[in-house]
């Protein structure tokens, strides 16, 4: 056996209480608890972080970059839904 | 790594040709960025897998010249922060080996490529560390020739490549730091230590040039480096500017460095080197400096003694898999 057999996982970081995880990178394990071990000693040796996430790569799901126009295309027409679509008089504060 | 794309592997097997050229320097015009399952052509994704290996696999060969000082060094303090150092190189491989792995190819081909000799790492790192002044060259010139390079890869076109970098870089100056100051701190103690200092930074000034590779117009690939966006600024450019940001610096580590023919030029605003003996760069290249044999067949016993560590790993793995089996 080999490190040819570990799954990748990813790792995403909490910088700071009150912010989300975000990913940092990814790395070989063989298993979660290994994988949380070594992201905290590659991604957080400088404090970076205050939680620590890991998910194997196999397990996410992702838009593919090919369908990535028709996919996203429904918000492309809908300018309404910015407050910078919308006219407002001269004068008018606090809107 | 870096956002891997995460389709499924049927899509990665179904990969559909290399779109044209055309194409993909739209995309670079238009993002500025690829991203891992764009179409790219084979010979960008060729060229970018053997840098970012290389580049990965001299991380990694770069632990060798200053982990031979770890048990040496001449106070705790410089003990631990060398360590850290040498630390910090492994994570840099470990980043570069995972942006690697977005491009679709295995870090454990990638190591025995590295075993074989099949890749190749810096040449800087076969010259051998025979003082403790030379830890603080290679921080100083190393990392600081190092840095110069690196800099402009974080807006490499290639997403997760950049994305490498700026870690990287962020955590280089430290590097470089520590290794102006044990040069600093022997450059100001006994003529004996100055003397060493001076002698490290003598062997490894053009080194350091080196590590820039060969002049403009003997670099045939840099112009579709440069065309694709992995590469900013030429070999010439970058050397300019690393000579440029160091002789001032030697100036306050009361240092000369070792070319007669190094001057200001009031007219260029640079300053002015001497000519490079790049046949010595060429033979280390080809396995010829003075620890080239040295280096990899370390690198071997370190990955085949360290077989038991991941075969425990794996068995504890599975070990415990099977009890969270028979408990569910």
């Amino acid at each position: 056996m080999s490190t040819r057999d570990w799954p990748l996982w990813e790792v995403f970081v909490r910088a700071r209480r009150g912010l989300s995880h975000v990913h940092s990178g990814s790395l070989h394990a063989p298993d979660a608890e290994m994988a949380l071990r070594n992201a905290r000693d590659l991604y957080t040796r400088r404090g970076e972080g205050v939680s620590i996430w890991v998910v194997r790569a196999s397990d996410i799901e992702a838009s593919t970059p090919d369908e990535r126009d028709p996919f996203f295309d429904p918000a492309a027409d809908k300018i309404y839904r910015h407050p910078t679509f919308y006219e407002v008089p001269e004068g008018v504060e606090h809107l | 790594m870096y956002g891997n794309d995460f389709g499924s592997d049927q899509a990665a097997d179904q990969h559909v040709p290399a779109p044209d050229e055309q194409a993909f320097a739209a995309l670079l015009a238009d993002e500025g960025r690829v991203e891992p399952r764009d179409d790219m052509p084979g010979a960008y994704r060729k060229s970018l897998v053997r840098q970012i290996a290389q580049h990965a696999h001299s991380e990694i060969i770069g632990m060798q010249p200053e982990g031979n000082w770890i048990s040496r060094a001449p106070s705790l303090r410089r003990k631990a922060i060398l360590m850290a150092k040498v630390q910090d190189e492994a994570g840099h491989g470990l980043y570069l080996y995972a942006a690697a792995e977005t491009l679709g190819v295995d870090r454990a081909d990638l190591v025995d490529q590295l075993h074989s000799g099949r890749q190749k790492y810096s040449s800087i790192f076969n010259y051998p560390t025979l003082t403790w002044a030379d830890v603080g060259a290679i921080g100083w010139l190393v990392d600081g020739a190092a840095i110069t390079n690196q800099v402009p890869l974080c807006r490499c076109s290639y997403g997760p490549y950049a994305r490498a970098m700026v870690r990287v870089c962020k955590e280089e100056s430290f590097h470089q730091r520590q290794g102006f100051e044990i040069l600093h701190t022997l450059s100001h103690g006994t003529s004996e230590q100055k003397a060493m200092a001076q002698d490290a930074v003598n062997r490894y000034w053009w080194p350091s040039l080196m590590m820039f590779g060969p002049p403009d117009d003997d670099s045939p690939n840099s112009a579709q480096s440069m065309a694709w966006g992995i590469k900013r600024f030429s070999n010439d450019e970058l050397r300019q500017r690393f000579v440029d940001m160091t002789v001032p610096q030697s100036e306050a580590l009361g240092l000369t460095l070792p070319d007669p023919d190094l001057r200001w030029n009031e007219e260029r605003a640079h300053y002015e080197y001497g000519a490079i003996d790049f046949t010595e760069l060429f033979e280390v290249i080809k396995g010829n400096g003075p620890c080239n044999a040295e280096r990899m067949a370390h690198k071997r016993r370190a990955h085949a003694e360290g077989a038991w560590v991941r075969e425990a790993a794996d068995a504890y793995a599975a070990k415990q898999a099977r009890r969270t089996e028979s408990v569910a």
